[in-house]
Protein backbone atom coordinates (compact mmCIF):
# COMPACT_ATOMS: atom_id res chain seq x y z
CA UNK A 1 0.00 0.00 0.00
CA UNK A 2 1.46 3.34 -0.83
CA UNK A 3 1.70 6.04 1.19
CA UNK A 4 -0.63 8.33 0.99
CA UNK A 5 0.05 12.27 -1.38
CA UNK A 6 0.52 14.84 0.16
CA UNK A 7 -0.18 18.42 -0.99
CA UNK A 8 2.84 20.76 -0.82
CA UNK A 9 0.89 23.07 1.31
CA UNK A 10 0.44 20.29 3.72
CA UNK A 11 4.15 19.85 3.79
CA UNK A 12 4.99 23.25 4.62
CA UNK A 13 2.48 23.73 6.92
CA UNK A 14 3.43 21.12 9.13
CA UNK A 15 6.69 22.77 8.69
CA UNK A 16 5.41 26.01 9.98
CA UNK A 17 3.19 24.49 12.90
CA UNK A 18 6.49 22.99 14.00
CA UNK A 19 8.78 26.20 13.55
CA UNK A 20 6.05 27.80 15.71
CA UNK A 21 6.11 24.91 18.43
CA UNK A 22 10.32 25.29 18.33
CA UNK A 23 9.25 29.28 18.96
CA UNK A 24 6.62 28.80 21.65
CA UNK A 25 9.10 26.32 23.67
CA UNK A 26 12.26 29.18 23.14
CA UNK A 27 9.41 31.65 24.64
CA UNK A 28 8.74 29.12 27.48
CA UNK A 29 12.13 28.59 28.16
CA UNK A 30 13.05 32.18 28.97
CA UNK A 31 10.29 32.56 30.72
CA UNK A 32 11.30 29.48 33.44
CA UNK A 33 13.40 29.49 36.47
CA UNK A 34 16.90 28.08 34.88
CA UNK A 35 17.17 27.19 38.65
CA UNK A 36 21.31 26.32 38.21
CA UNK A 37 21.92 29.47 35.89
CA UNK A 38 20.29 31.87 38.18
CA UNK A 39 22.59 30.04 41.28
CA UNK A 40 25.73 30.96 38.86
CA UNK A 41 24.19 34.65 39.18
CA UNK A 42 24.01 34.24 42.52
CA UNK A 43 27.35 32.57 43.26
CA UNK A 44 28.96 35.50 40.89
CA UNK A 45 26.69 37.89 42.88
CA UNK A 46 28.23 36.55 45.76
CA UNK A 47 32.30 36.33 44.99
CA UNK A 48 31.74 40.10 43.83
CA UNK A 49 30.49 41.32 47.17
CA UNK A 50 33.23 38.77 48.64
CA UNK A 51 36.21 40.05 46.69
CA UNK A 52 34.47 43.59 45.93
CA UNK A 53 35.25 42.93 42.07
CA UNK A 54 34.35 45.33 39.30
CA UNK A 55 34.72 43.75 35.77
CA UNK A 56 33.95 40.31 34.53
CA UNK A 57 36.65 38.27 32.79
CA UNK A 58 35.64 38.69 29.63
CA UNK A 59 39.02 40.13 27.71
CA UNK A 60 42.35 38.93 29.75
CA UNK A 61 44.71 39.79 26.85
CA UNK A 62 45.40 43.34 28.45
CA UNK A 63 44.73 44.96 31.02
CA UNK A 64 42.56 47.83 30.40
CA UNK A 65 40.90 45.30 28.46
CA UNK A 66 40.47 43.07 31.69
CA UNK A 67 39.73 46.20 34.01
CA UNK A 68 37.89 49.05 31.79
CA UNK A 69 36.39 50.93 34.42
CA UNK A 70 39.22 51.15 36.45
CA UNK A 71 41.52 52.69 33.43
CA UNK A 72 39.83 55.14 31.47
CA UNK A 73 39.38 55.09 27.91
CA UNK A 74 43.11 56.67 27.67
CA UNK A 75 44.92 53.61 28.67
CA UNK A 76 45.34 52.19 25.64
CA UNK A 77 47.54 55.41 24.50
CA UNK A 78 49.54 55.29 27.44
CA UNK A 79 52.82 54.40 25.58
CA UNK A 80 52.52 57.74 23.48
CA UNK A 81 50.04 59.98 22.39
CA UNK A 82 50.09 58.08 18.97
CA UNK A 83 50.17 54.19 20.49
CA UNK A 84 47.98 52.21 18.69
CA UNK A 85 45.38 49.98 20.41
CA UNK A 86 47.06 46.45 19.33
CA UNK A 87 44.75 44.26 21.03
CA UNK A 88 41.38 43.07 19.27
CA UNK A 89 39.25 43.65 22.43
CA UNK A 90 40.18 47.22 22.25
CA UNK A 91 38.22 47.51 19.11
CA UNK A 92 35.05 46.13 20.70
CA UNK A 93 35.68 47.51 24.11
CA UNK A 94 36.96 50.94 23.28
CA UNK A 95 33.37 53.17 24.46
CA UNK A 96 32.27 55.76 21.36
CA UNK A 97 33.21 59.42 21.61
CA UNK A 98 29.89 60.31 22.88
CA UNK A 99 30.44 57.96 25.94
CA UNK A 100 33.83 59.67 26.56
CA UNK A 101 32.31 62.79 26.08
CA UNK A 102 29.69 61.51 28.87
CA UNK A 103 32.01 60.19 31.00
CA UNK A 104 33.81 62.95 31.33
CA UNK A 105 30.79 64.86 31.87
CA UNK A 106 29.99 62.47 34.79
CA UNK A 107 33.03 63.11 36.42
CA UNK A 108 32.63 67.18 36.14
CA UNK A 109 29.17 66.97 37.50
CA UNK A 110 30.84 64.88 40.59
CA UNK A 111 33.06 68.59 40.74
CA UNK A 112 31.08 70.54 40.10
CA UNK A 113 27.76 69.43 42.42
CA UNK A 114 27.43 72.12 45.21
CA UNK B 1 -14.63 30.64 5.38
CA UNK B 2 -13.78 26.99 4.34
CA UNK B 3 -14.06 28.10 0.64
CA UNK B 4 -11.63 30.71 1.09
CA UNK B 5 -9.55 28.19 3.75
CA UNK B 6 -9.22 26.09 0.15
CA UNK B 7 -8.78 28.65 -1.87
CA UNK B 8 -5.85 29.86 -0.28
CA UNK B 9 -4.66 26.48 0.39
CA UNK B 10 -4.43 25.63 -3.79
CA UNK B 11 -2.28 29.26 -4.08
CA UNK B 12 -0.25 28.08 -1.69
CA UNK B 13 0.34 25.16 -3.69
CA UNK B 14 0.77 26.82 -6.54
CA UNK B 15 3.55 29.22 -5.27
CA UNK B 16 5.19 26.24 -3.86
CA UNK B 17 5.20 24.75 -7.38
CA UNK B 18 6.51 27.49 -9.02
CA UNK B 19 9.35 27.73 -5.97
CA UNK B 20 9.86 24.23 -6.59
CA UNK B 21 10.42 24.66 -10.14
CA UNK B 22 13.67 26.96 -9.41
CA UNK B 23 14.28 24.65 -6.25
CA UNK B 24 18.08 25.39 -6.40
CA UNK B 25 17.94 29.31 -6.34
CA UNK B 26 14.78 28.99 -3.94
CA UNK B 27 16.78 26.83 -1.57
CA UNK B 28 19.83 29.13 -1.47
CA UNK B 29 18.06 31.80 -1.26
CA UNK B 30 15.66 30.48 2.13
CA UNK B 31 19.38 29.15 3.51
CA UNK B 32 21.06 33.16 3.03
CA UNK B 33 17.96 34.06 4.90
CA UNK B 34 18.07 31.74 7.73
CA UNK B 35 21.36 32.55 8.01
CA UNK B 36 21.50 36.35 8.47
CA UNK B 37 18.63 36.33 10.77
CA UNK B 38 20.35 33.53 13.06
CA UNK B 39 23.74 36.02 13.17
CA UNK B 40 21.58 39.04 14.01
CA UNK B 41 19.32 37.26 16.34
CA UNK B 42 22.40 35.69 17.87
CA UNK B 43 24.38 39.12 18.03
CA UNK B 44 21.22 40.64 19.71
CA UNK B 45 20.22 37.76 22.23
CA UNK B 46 24.07 37.28 23.35
CA UNK B 47 24.52 40.92 24.43
CA UNK B 48 21.46 41.40 25.94
CA UNK B 49 21.88 38.21 28.20
CA UNK B 50 25.43 39.17 28.72
CA UNK B 51 23.99 43.10 29.69
CA UNK B 52 21.36 41.80 31.98
CA UNK B 53 23.99 38.74 33.42
CA UNK B 54 27.06 41.80 34.38
CA UNK B 55 24.60 44.18 35.29
CA UNK B 56 23.06 41.89 38.25
CA UNK B 57 26.24 40.68 39.40
CA UNK B 58 27.58 44.27 39.70
CA UNK B 59 25.21 45.51 41.16
CA UNK B 60 27.51 43.81 44.36
CA UNK B 61 30.55 45.65 43.21
CA UNK B 62 31.62 48.63 45.86
CA UNK B 63 30.01 51.76 45.90
CA UNK B 64 32.96 53.44 45.46
CA UNK B 65 36.50 52.47 44.20
CA UNK B 66 39.21 55.10 45.21
CA UNK B 67 42.36 55.18 42.93
CA UNK B 68 45.24 57.84 43.42
CA UNK B 69 46.29 59.04 40.22
CA UNK B 70 50.32 60.06 39.75
CA UNK B 71 51.00 61.39 36.36
CA UNK B 72 47.68 59.90 34.97
CA UNK B 73 48.16 56.81 35.84
CA UNK B 74 47.03 54.53 38.91
CA UNK B 75 49.66 54.76 41.60
CA UNK B 76 49.86 53.02 44.84
CA UNK B 77 47.86 54.40 47.75
CA UNK B 78 50.05 55.26 50.39
CA UNK B 79 49.82 55.05 54.64
CA UNK B 80 47.39 57.78 55.86
CA UNK B 81 45.22 57.96 52.83
CA UNK B 82 42.37 55.28 54.00
CA UNK B 83 42.27 57.11 57.13
CA UNK B 84 41.95 60.32 55.28
CA UNK B 85 38.58 58.95 53.32
CA UNK B 86 37.62 57.37 56.41
CA UNK B 87 36.77 60.77 57.98
CA UNK B 88 34.54 61.93 55.43
CA UNK B 89 30.99 61.90 56.38
CA UNK B 90 29.14 59.34 54.92
CA UNK B 91 31.57 57.08 54.36
CA UNK B 92 30.67 53.99 56.42
CA UNK B 93 33.36 51.65 55.63
CA UNK B 94 37.08 51.82 54.24
CA UNK B 95 38.62 48.35 53.05
CA UNK B 96 41.85 48.64 51.46
CA UNK B 97 42.16 46.09 48.23
CA UNK B 98 45.19 44.81 47.11
CA UNK B 99 45.27 43.47 44.00
CA UNK B 100 47.64 43.35 40.45
CA UNK B 101 48.27 41.61 37.18
CA UNK B 102 50.84 38.68 36.79
CA UNK B 103 52.12 37.90 33.31
CA UNK B 104 53.11 34.27 33.15
CA UNK B 105 55.42 34.06 29.72
CA UNK B 106 55.58 30.39 29.85
CA UNK B 107 51.49 29.93 29.32
CA UNK B 108 51.41 33.44 27.62
CA UNK B 109 48.35 34.66 30.04
CA UNK B 110 47.47 37.48 32.12
CA UNK B 111 46.11 36.66 35.50
CA UNK B 112 44.94 38.88 38.44
CA UNK B 113 46.16 37.99 41.80
CA UNK B 114 44.44 39.38 44.43
CA UNK B 115 43.94 39.44 48.81
CA UNK B 116 40.65 38.93 49.72
CA UNK B 117 40.22 41.30 52.37
CA UNK B 118 38.14 38.08 54.68
CA UNK B 119 38.46 34.61 54.70
CA UNK B 120 42.21 35.11 52.95
CA UNK B 121 43.92 31.75 51.91
CA UNK B 122 46.57 30.09 54.53
CA UNK B 123 50.43 31.35 53.75
CA UNK B 124 52.01 29.31 50.77
CA UNK B 125 48.57 28.57 49.92
CA UNK B 126 45.79 29.92 46.56
CA UNK B 127 42.73 29.61 45.41
CA UNK B 128 42.45 29.65 41.52
CA UNK B 129 39.71 30.58 38.91
CA UNK B 130 38.38 27.45 36.99
CA UNK B 131 39.50 28.88 33.77
CA UNK B 132 43.72 29.94 34.99
CA UNK B 133 43.20 26.25 36.65
CA UNK B 134 42.62 24.54 33.69
CA UNK B 135 45.21 26.31 31.59
CA UNK B 136 47.88 25.11 34.02
CA UNK B 137 46.12 22.12 34.21
CA UNK B 138 46.26 22.84 38.47
CA UNK B 139 43.76 20.34 40.74
CA UNK B 140 43.61 20.76 44.78
CA UNK B 141 46.75 20.04 46.72
CA UNK B 142 48.78 20.45 43.30
CA UNK B 143 51.68 22.86 43.75
CA UNK B 144 51.70 25.84 41.28
CA UNK B 145 55.23 27.75 40.47
CA UNK B 146 55.59 31.74 39.71
CA UNK B 147 58.53 33.50 38.96
CA UNK B 148 58.07 36.39 41.66
CA UNK B 149 59.23 40.11 41.16
CA UNK B 150 62.74 39.88 42.19
CA UNK B 151 62.86 37.03 39.56
CA UNK B 152 62.80 33.82 42.25
CA UNK B 153 60.57 31.37 41.52
CA UNK B 154 58.27 30.50 44.42
CA UNK B 155 55.57 27.77 44.52
CA UNK B 156 52.47 27.79 46.07
CA UNK B 157 49.97 25.08 47.25
CA UNK B 158 46.35 25.15 45.58
CA UNK B 159 44.32 24.53 48.61
CA UNK B 160 40.80 25.16 46.57
CA UNK B 161 38.91 26.48 43.45
CA UNK B 162 36.75 29.43 43.40
CA UNK B 163 33.13 28.70 42.04
CA UNK B 164 32.91 27.27 38.59
CA UNK B 165 29.41 29.09 38.49
CA UNK B 166 31.27 32.82 38.97
CA UNK B 167 33.18 31.83 36.11
CA UNK B 168 32.14 35.29 34.69
CA UNK B 169 33.71 37.33 37.73
CA UNK B 170 36.51 34.82 38.34
CA UNK B 171 37.98 33.04 35.31
CA UNK B 172 41.65 34.37 35.53
CA UNK B 173 41.96 34.95 39.96
CA UNK B 174 44.16 33.28 41.86
CA UNK B 175 43.32 34.60 45.58
CA UNK B 176 46.62 34.38 48.37
CA UNK B 177 47.02 35.79 51.29
CA UNK B 178 48.48 39.59 52.41
CA UNK B 179 51.92 38.54 53.11
CA UNK B 180 52.10 36.53 50.10
CA UNK B 181 50.92 39.05 47.32
CA UNK B 182 53.29 41.93 49.23
CA UNK B 183 55.91 39.32 49.12
CA UNK B 184 55.33 38.17 45.41
CA UNK B 185 54.81 41.91 43.85
CA UNK B 186 57.85 43.51 46.85
CA UNK B 187 54.74 45.71 47.98
CA UNK B 188 55.73 47.50 51.03
CA UNK B 189 53.52 47.28 53.83
CA UNK B 190 50.62 49.66 54.60
CA UNK B 191 50.84 50.32 50.63
CA UNK B 192 47.75 49.27 48.99
CA UNK B 193 46.16 48.92 45.53
CA UNK B 194 43.34 50.82 45.55
CA UNK B 195 40.15 51.19 48.47
CA UNK B 196 36.64 50.11 47.99
CA UNK B 197 34.24 52.29 49.69
CA UNK B 198 31.04 51.34 51.82
CA UNK B 199 28.30 53.82 52.26
CA UNK B 200 26.13 55.05 55.03
CA UNK B 201 22.96 55.90 52.88
CA UNK B 202 23.64 54.62 49.44
CA UNK B 203 22.36 57.27 47.93
CA UNK B 204 25.21 59.42 49.28
CA UNK B 205 28.07 58.05 47.00
CA UNK B 206 28.01 60.96 44.72
CA UNK B 207 28.01 63.39 47.20
CA UNK B 208 31.22 61.68 48.72
CA UNK B 209 32.93 61.33 45.46
CA UNK B 210 32.68 65.21 45.15
CA UNK B 211 34.55 66.03 48.51
CA UNK B 212 36.60 63.06 47.79
CA UNK B 213 37.57 64.91 44.58
CA UNK B 214 37.70 67.97 46.50
CA UNK B 215 39.86 66.73 49.62
CA UNK B 216 42.21 64.68 47.98
CA UNK B 217 43.28 65.74 44.43
CA UNK B 218 44.92 63.40 42.72
CA UNK B 219 42.11 60.84 44.16
CA UNK B 220 39.97 59.24 40.92
CA UNK B 221 36.29 57.96 42.51
CA UNK B 222 34.68 55.42 40.30
CA UNK B 223 31.10 54.98 41.43
CA UNK B 224 29.34 51.87 41.06
CA UNK B 225 26.51 53.71 39.40
CA UNK B 226 28.68 55.20 36.57
CA UNK B 227 30.33 51.71 36.46
CA UNK B 228 26.85 50.05 35.76
CA UNK B 229 25.58 52.51 33.22
CA UNK B 230 29.76 52.84 31.34
CA UNK B 231 29.10 48.42 30.92
CA UNK B 232 25.23 48.89 29.53
CA UNK B 233 26.64 51.32 27.43
CA UNK B 234 30.00 49.18 26.07
CA UNK B 235 27.78 46.48 25.49
CA UNK B 236 25.52 48.58 23.58
CA UNK B 237 28.44 50.02 21.42
CA UNK B 238 29.60 46.25 21.09
CA UNK B 239 26.12 45.26 19.88
CA UNK B 240 26.04 48.21 17.64
CA UNK B 241 29.80 47.50 16.43
CA UNK B 242 29.03 44.06 15.57
CA UNK B 243 25.97 45.01 13.93
CA UNK B 244 27.54 47.48 11.87
CA UNK B 245 30.20 45.32 10.76
CA UNK B 246 27.24 42.88 10.09
CA UNK B 247 25.27 45.51 8.32
CA UNK B 248 27.20 44.85 5.09
CA UNK B 249 26.05 41.62 5.00
CA UNK B 250 22.26 42.83 5.41
CA UNK B 251 23.25 44.93 2.47
CA UNK B 252 24.48 42.00 0.52
CA UNK B 253 20.72 40.33 1.51
CA UNK B 254 18.68 42.97 0.58
CA UNK B 255 20.40 43.33 -2.71
CA UNK B 256 20.35 39.51 -3.39
CA UNK B 257 16.41 39.55 -2.12
CA UNK B 258 15.47 42.58 -4.32
CA UNK B 259 17.10 41.16 -7.37
CA UNK B 260 15.54 37.79 -7.10
CA UNK B 261 11.95 39.69 -6.20
CA UNK B 262 11.84 42.70 -8.04
CA UNK B 263 13.79 41.50 -11.18
CA UNK B 264 11.17 38.97 -12.80
CA UNK B 265 12.46 36.61 -15.41
CA UNK B 266 10.60 36.63 -18.59
CA UNK B 267 9.13 33.38 -18.27
CA UNK B 268 7.55 34.26 -14.63
CA UNK B 269 6.47 37.08 -16.46
CA UNK B 270 4.74 35.01 -18.64
CA UNK B 271 3.55 32.60 -16.44
CA UNK B 272 1.36 36.06 -15.05
CA UNK B 273 0.42 37.29 -18.12
CA UNK B 274 -1.02 33.29 -19.00
CA UNK B 275 -2.83 33.10 -15.16
CA UNK B 276 -4.22 36.84 -15.91
CA UNK B 277 -6.01 35.36 -19.57
CA UNK B 278 -6.90 31.90 -18.37
CA UNK B 279 -9.26 34.01 -15.75
CA UNK B 280 -7.12 34.53 -12.67
CA UNK B 281 -7.66 38.27 -11.06
CA UNK B 282 -5.12 40.31 -10.48
CA UNK B 283 -6.00 39.63 -6.98
CA UNK B 284 -5.30 35.84 -6.73
CA UNK B 285 -1.81 36.85 -8.24
CA UNK B 286 -1.01 38.76 -5.85
CA UNK B 287 -2.24 36.77 -2.91
CA UNK B 288 -0.17 33.58 -4.96
CA UNK B 289 2.95 35.89 -4.58
CA UNK B 290 2.37 36.73 -1.33
CA UNK B 291 2.06 33.21 0.18
CA UNK B 292 4.94 32.79 -1.50
CA UNK B 293 7.12 35.15 0.34
CA UNK B 294 5.33 34.37 3.55
CA UNK B 295 6.33 31.15 3.49
CA UNK B 296 10.01 31.46 2.02
CA UNK B 297 10.55 34.78 4.77
CA UNK B 298 8.94 33.01 7.69
CA UNK B 299 10.39 29.13 7.59
CA UNK B 300 13.60 31.27 7.19
CA UNK B 301 12.91 33.76 10.08
CA UNK B 302 11.59 31.00 12.81
CA UNK B 303 14.66 28.53 11.90
CA UNK B 304 17.42 31.11 12.16
CA UNK B 305 16.08 32.70 15.34
CA UNK B 306 15.44 29.36 17.30
CA UNK B 307 18.50 28.31 16.06
CA UNK B 308 20.25 31.30 17.09
CA UNK B 309 18.33 31.04 20.56
CA UNK B 310 19.90 27.47 21.00
CA UNK B 311 23.47 28.82 19.64
CA UNK B 312 23.64 31.22 22.48
CA UNK B 313 22.34 30.00 25.40
CA UNK B 314 22.66 25.92 24.59
CA UNK B 315 25.87 26.30 22.93
CA UNK B 316 27.44 29.07 24.94
CA UNK B 317 27.13 31.60 22.08
CA UNK B 318 30.68 29.38 20.29
CA UNK B 319 30.92 31.43 17.41
CA UNK B 320 31.41 34.88 19.26
CA UNK B 321 34.64 33.29 21.36
CA UNK B 322 36.93 33.82 19.11
CA UNK B 323 36.26 37.48 18.95
CA UNK B 324 35.65 38.17 22.30
CA UNK B 325 38.90 36.34 23.57
CA UNK B 326 41.44 38.30 21.48
CA UNK B 327 44.73 37.48 22.18
CA UNK B 328 43.83 36.30 25.51
CA UNK B 329 44.62 32.96 26.09
CA UNK B 330 42.01 32.85 29.29
CA UNK B 331 38.47 32.72 28.63
CA UNK B 332 35.46 31.99 30.89
CA UNK B 333 32.95 29.02 30.27
CA UNK B 334 29.52 30.56 31.48
CA UNK B 335 26.19 30.17 30.90
CA UNK B 336 23.56 33.07 30.17
CA UNK B 337 19.98 33.47 31.80
CA UNK B 338 17.63 32.83 28.13
CA UNK B 339 16.24 35.86 27.82
CA UNK B 340 13.91 37.77 25.39
CA UNK B 341 13.30 41.17 24.53
CA UNK B 342 9.59 41.63 22.61
CA UNK B 343 10.57 44.57 21.22
CA UNK B 344 14.07 43.60 20.21
CA UNK B 345 12.24 40.04 18.49
CA UNK B 346 9.30 42.36 16.82
CA UNK B 347 12.10 44.53 15.39
CA UNK B 348 13.93 42.23 13.60
CA UNK B 349 10.97 40.07 12.17
CA UNK B 350 9.31 43.19 11.29
CA UNK B 351 12.88 44.43 9.12
CA UNK B 352 13.97 40.98 7.89
CA UNK B 353 10.24 39.27 6.72
CA UNK B 354 8.38 42.87 5.49
CA UNK B 355 10.94 44.10 3.23
CA UNK B 356 11.24 40.88 1.47
CA UNK B 357 7.35 39.90 1.35
CA UNK B 358 7.17 43.19 -0.21
CA UNK B 359 10.10 43.06 -2.41
CA UNK B 360 8.14 39.79 -3.92
CA UNK B 361 4.99 41.81 -4.52
CA UNK B 362 5.73 45.29 -5.89
CA UNK B 363 7.10 43.94 -9.45
CA UNK B 364 3.93 41.28 -9.28
CA UNK B 365 1.28 43.75 -8.96
CA UNK B 366 3.09 45.83 -11.66
CA UNK B 367 3.24 42.72 -14.51
CA UNK B 368 -0.65 41.56 -12.88
CA UNK B 369 -2.69 44.61 -13.51
CA UNK B 370 -0.93 44.93 -17.20
CA UNK B 371 -2.49 44.11 -20.14
CA UNK B 372 -2.11 39.77 -20.20
CA UNK B 373 -1.17 39.97 -23.63
CA UNK B 374 1.37 42.75 -23.47
CA UNK B 375 2.41 40.92 -20.51
CA UNK B 376 3.15 37.74 -22.63
CA UNK B 377 4.68 39.74 -25.69
CA UNK B 378 7.34 41.89 -23.74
Amino acid sequence: MSAPHLRPSTLVLLLLALQLGALALVLWDTGREHAARRHATRASAQLTRWLGLTDPALFTEAHYTRHPSLHGPQAALFDHPLAQDHFPSGSLLTAPPALAWWRSQALDSIEEQP
Amino acid sequence: MTRWLAQQRYLMDYALAALGRQKGRALGLWAVYALLVFVLASVMLFTQGLRQEVTQVLEHAPEVVVQRLVGGRAALIEPGYAERLGRLRGVQRVAPRLWGYHYDSVHRANYTFMVPTADAPAPGQVLLGQALARQRGAEPGDIVAFNDYTGAVVTYTVAGMLPAASELMSADLLLMNEADFRRFFQLPEGHYTDLALSMANPAEARNVARKIAERLPDARPVLRDELLRSYASVFDWREGMVLAVLSGALLAFAILAWDKASGLSAQERREIGILKAIGWETGDVLRMKFWEGVLLSATAFLAGYVAAHLHVFYAGGALFRPVLQGWGTIYPRFELVPTVDGLQLFTLFFFTVVPFTAAVLLPCWKAAIADPDAVMRS
